[in-house]
């Protein structure tokens, strides 16, 4: 089969079994789960064999139009580069463990087919995304990935809160993407075509008539999708999802591949300076209210949540200082340990009965309880913090080295302050990293206090799949970063001394520090008891997590916080406590900005329908009503009364019919 | 003969009837006043053909032999109008005209002009319906 | 005015020398003219009082005079055989029928105070104005036409004979299939129908007898049908309406005889079944 072929194949194969699950999920159960693992299996393996034979050459590109459709023709095509091919194995990857993982976290689940079948259509999406060579099929597995998003967050719909965060994912992504697609237009309108070749050829020749305008444009869809600032809201929120589900779509695949697309179309972007500009100072703003949000959050997939931005604000920094390549590579280090960090989460989740890191630092044992979660995640929060020599060092060094390199040696299309901006907002999001790993690493698994009711044995899948995700978070970054500049733009990822020395420090500082913190403050653990628990021997990892989500406001007032004196982020944060715990209240913000004019509105319009548009309406009815009152009263079933009017009518008409004919 | 001695009296015979339609209550006496106006066209079927054959030569004496036909046909409208009042009044225990009024629109929206009818009118069907819902 | 021309136009064909070889007029009167008048004014003066007064056996006398008298003017028209016809079939047979029909009906004796109904204004008012209208019309039509009653008469027995059953004998036979027609109709008419007017009360009774506890709803939507319908006299005979009740109630008493301690709940079998 020709590598063309094998591409076709990656995107369809999950398609096919998505389809099969719906279909064949209430008659043949037994179906479900081979249906959800076996093809995104099968998918993984091809798109490996295609990254083996792209190799990091010359792209492949390949098109074909099924049917003229008017002014700019809409191509089914395929244009992989060294980007595609890796990220294409990522999400194969992620994808696979996480349908694995799933097999075990949701094996009790009734809504489970319908669940591994919407999985597989998002991954099946994601590797349309990745391997698209035309902007308006791009569009399609864009959109595709985000029905699935707002499907799977509402996936334990019986709590408020999972309801509530996919109407909010939909509202908010999709206030991204009516720009994005007005700005996909305007880009094609300039380029003459939607293929992504032609659109880069047409930048390169200097084509692009409204650089900023299209870029600003993208940029907002870019946002949404990615959850930069300011329309991240929706991502802490999409934690009320189930644990896999935020591991594969809102962690590792759906949210990168706003990053993913500005790497595609970076040369549109850097055609305008002002909208690189805009780039950085979204992705500072982003990085360090992210760290400081984390810092604050009680649940510990919020905690991770708010990781996750900040970590895409890394990327989208990178691309911010034109070097694609280390936004790439800290998209494939992040997908891996990220994935790997929710799974664990889950099954700490699991095992402890509740979200809470409040609740779980005063829970003793729990380490012993779930050996493989700890180590695993151990590895997988020191990737984060970017400590050397884990995978998550070497990619985001690489960022803060391309950030460097921009802000210190002058570049022709990248201003200088963007690459100062990115720098220090990275150094800064670097120590608050740290503090909030170390927070995390610490309250959930040097808890001091009663042992948590037993859950039993987690599942072989689940552990395993941990595992399996530990390698790449464990030794990617330092196996890849010589390889990856071949398949990339040829720039060095080399971590430069500088950056390394300076960011390792500034992560190690904050790590004392919140060690620190949390040796002062866990004292006060044991005085002020907290917490509640969901407590389901018997039941699987879904049960328990939806319950906990569901149980989390009741019990604590809130559903990001808790008011724990044993924080030691509450005391690392001091006033801003209040504010990052909230997400700094941009919710408020957004409430009072659309929220409440659109409520006002809306209430407006029903008033005008209800009282103005019906008063019309209804005196329609009631005009004809009255007048028929009126005729009903002639009908009075005396027949005397008829004949008379009858006959007074003819005589009436026979004196006029008489008159006129004589001329009167 | 001047023609229009018949001709006035055939219609002041007929608007006789025409009053005696609209008047009278009893079925039978409307009856009666159809015959009035039946009978007012049959004089000025008869004057006229009188006036016709003479005049215009006119020897079919169409007019007469309508004449007998309409007698005809009245002898019959009279057998079948005096049936159908027979089986009324045996249904209903009345022969009044205005008191038949089941095509009316709602009993309690009657016109004025037949309030103690009203009264008489309600009453059987009032019991009956608390008969049948009893 | 044109309908006079219109009417003197229709009576061109007549010889002039007809008006001109007989002078006539209002204020010189042949003997025919007068006895007409007289007795039109008696026919119209019994005519009026058929249709006046309040004995229901009197209006039927007073027609036989109104009909004589009309063919006392059939007399003076020369129609000698519509006279006889007259005489036979109105004053002999239909007024007769009329005064059975009074009697079948129960008619009162003597005076009865509402032989007029409400609607006697309007009907006077739309008779005068007919009358009006008509005597205007004719009086202004016919004002200056006069027949000619000399020589053989217009409507003798042979003359009227000859024409009905030379030129109208198929219509003549017609109308013998559609008196056939009438008597067989009337007979239909006033047959007593034995099973129509005697079930349906039967039938209620049947169903009120057996029903001491039917619920309120059924009440109410029974109440608001016969309401909503506003013909209780239909209502009563239109059997299905009224079998219903019976068709409920019995089956279920027949089937649970033991649940009667629950009245609302096996009262409803449709219900119930609709709900299994």
């Amino acid at each position: 089969m020709t590598t063309t072929t094998l591409a076709v194949l990656v995107p369809l194969l999950p398609f096919l079994g998505a389809a099969a699950g719906l279909l064949l999920g209430r008659t043949a159960p037994g179906f479900v789960r081979p249906l959800a693992v076996l093809p995104t299996l099968a998918a993984l393996a091809l798109a490996a064999v295609v990254a083996v034979r792209q190799g990091g050459d010359a792209a492949i590109d390949s098109a074909t139009e099924l049917t003229p459709t008017g002014s700019v023709p809409v191509e089914l095509a395929l244009h992989i580069d060294g980007f595609a091919a890796l990220v294409a194995v990522l999400v194969g990857f992620v994808a696979t463990c996480v349908q694995i993982y799933s097999t075990g976290y949701l094996r009790d689940d009734p809504r489970y087919p319908s669940y591994a079948a919407l999985v597989s259509l998002f991954t099946s999406a994601m590797l349309l995304v990745v391997y698209s060579g035309d902007l308006i099929v791009l569009l399609v597995g864009w959109e595709v990935m985000g029905i699935c998003s707002y499907f799977l967050v509402g996936h334990y719909w019986e709590t408020p809160e999972a309801r509530a965060a996919s109407i909010k994912a939909f509202l908010v992504t999709k206030l991204g993407d009516v720009p994005f697609l007005i700005g996909l237009f305007a880009l094609a309108t300039d380029a003459g075509s939607f293929r992504i070749t032609k659109v880069l050829g047409t930048v390169a020749g200097g084509g692009l008539h409204h650089p900023t305008l299209i870029a600003l444009l993208l940029l907002a869809g870019v946002a949404g999708k990615s959850a930069q600032f300011p329309l991240h809201t929706w991502l802490p929120d999409a934690m009320a999802g189930p644990t896999p589900v935020s591991a594969l779509i809102h962690a590792a695949t759906m949210v990168a591949a706003g990053v993913y697309f500005i790497a595609r179309l970076l040369p549109v972007f850097e055609a305008s300076s002002a909208a690189m500009v805009v780039l950085a100072v979204m992705a500072a703003v982003t990085m360090a209210g992210s760290g400081l949000a984390a810092l604050a959050q009680d649940d510990i997939k919020r905690v991770l949540a708010y990781s996750t931005i900040g970590q895409l604000g890394y990327m989208t920094g990178a691309l911010a200082v034109g070097d694609r390549g280390a936004a790439v590579f800290h998209l494939l280090s992040h997908g891996a340990f990220k994935a790997l960090l929710f799974l664990a989460a889950g099954v700490i989740i699991h095992a402890s009965g509740t979200n809470s890191l409040a609740a779980m630092s005063r829970m003793g044992n729990l380490r012993a309880r779930v050996p493989d979660a700890f180590w695993t995640m151990t590895v997988a929060l020191l990737a984060l913090a970017a400590i050397p020599p884990f995978s998550g060092f070497f990619s985001k060094e690489s960022v803060l080295g391309a950030a460097e390199h921009a802000a210190t040696e002058h570049t022709s299309h990248i201003p200088g302050a963007a690459g100062w901006i990115v720098l220090v907002a990275g150094l800064l999001t670097a120590l608050l990293t740290a503090a909030y790993a170390t927070r995390l690493w610490l309250l959930a698994f040097h808890g001091r206090g009663v042992e948590a009711p037993d859950h039993g044995r987690q599942p072989v899948a689940m552990n395993a799949v941990l595992w399996v995700l530990a390698v790449p978070s464990l030794a990617l970054g330092g196996l890849a970063y010589r390889v990856l500049p071949d398949w990339f733009d040829g720039r060095d990822l080399t971590p430069t001394l500088t950056t390394s020395v300076l960011g390792t420090g500034v992560a190690l500082v904050g790590g004392i520090l919140t060690y620190g913190a949390w040796r002062h403050t866990t004292a006060l653990a044991a005085r002020a008891p907290m917490g509640a628990v969901a407590a389901h021997p018997e039941g699987d990892a879904g049960l328990v997590e939806a319950e906990a989500i569901a149980s989390h406001t009741a019990a604590y007032g809130d559903v990001a916080s808790a008011p724990d004196p044993a924080d030691p982020g509450r005391l690392l944060l001091g006033p801003l406590h209040r504010h990052a715990a909230s997400g700094f209240h941009l919710d408020a913000v957004y409430a009072v900005l659309f929220v409440r004019p659109v409520m006002a509105a809306a209430s407006l319009v029903r008033f005008l329908d209800r009282e103005v548009v019906d008063t019309y309406v209804s005196g329609a009815g009631t005009l004809p009503r009255l007048l028929g009152a009126a005729v009903r009263r002639a009908q009075t079933g005396n027949m005397q009364t008829y004949v008379s009017a009858l006959l007074a009518g003819t005589v009436v008409l026979t004196v006029a019919v008489l008159l006129v004919a004589t001329g009167a | 003969m001047h023609l229009v001695y018949p001709a006035v009296l055939s219609a002041l015979l007929f608007c006789t009837g025409i009053y005696g339609v609209l008047a009278r209550r009893n079925a039978i006496l409307v009856l009666m006043s159809v015959e009035l106006m039946l009978n007012a066209v049959n004089l000025n079927l008869v004057a006229f053909d009188v006036w016709l054959s003479r005049t215009a030569d006119e020897k079919l004496h169409s007019g007469q032999a309508l004449t007998l036909f309409t007698i005809a046909i009245a002898a019959a409208e009279i057998g079948i109008g005096l049936a159908i009042v027979l089986a009324v009044y045996r249904g209903r225990g009345t022969s009044d005209i205005d008191k038949l009024r089941d095509t009316a629109e709602g009993y309690e929206t009657d016109g004025p002009d037949s309030d103690a009818v009203d009264g008489d009118g309600t009453e059987p069907p009032a019991a009956e319906k608390a008969e049948a819902t009893a | 005015m044109t309908l006079a021309a219109i009417a003197s136009a229709t009576a061109t064909t007549a010889p002039a020398t007809v008006a001109a070889t007989h002078p006539h007029g209002f204020l010189s009167p042949t003997g025919a003219e007068i006895a007409f008048l007289l007795v039109g004014l008696v026919t119209f003066g019994a005519a009026l009082v058929t249709v006046t007064t309040k004995q229901l056996v009197h209006a039927a006398l007073w027609l036989v005079v109104a009909l004589g008298g009309l063919a006392v003017e059939y007399l003076l028209l020369t129609a000698e055989f519509i006279a006889w016809v007259q005489v036979l079939i109105y004053v002999g047979s239909v007024v007769v029928l009329l005064l059975f029909g009074l009697m079948l009906t129960k008619a009162p004796i003597g005076r009865s105070p509402d032989a007029d109904s409400g609607n006697r204004w309007a009907a006077l008012a739309v008779a005068v104005a007919a009358a009006a209208a008509l005597v205007w019309v004719v009086v202004d039509a016919f004002r200056a036409t006069w027949m000619d009653l000399d020589g053989p008469a217009a409507g003798s027995t042979a003359v009227t004979g000859a024409s009905l059953f030379q030129n109208w004998v198929l219509p003549f036979e017609a109308l013998s299939v559609l008196l056939l027609a009438a008597l067989v109709g009337a007979i239909v008419l006033s047959r007593k129908a034995k099973a129509e007017s005697s079930s349906p009360p039967v039938n209620s009774r049947g169903a009120t007898g057996s029903s001491p506890s039917v619920p309120d709803s059924r009440n109410h939507t029974f109440g608001r049908n016969g309401r909503s319908q506003g013909n209780d006299p239909t209502e009563r005979n239109t059997p299905s309406q009224l079998k219903n009740p019976t068709e409920l109630k019995n089956p279920t008493e027949l089937k649970n005889p033991t649940k009667l301690k629950n009245p609302t709940e096996h009262n409803n079998p449709t219900e119930q079944k609709g709900a299994r």
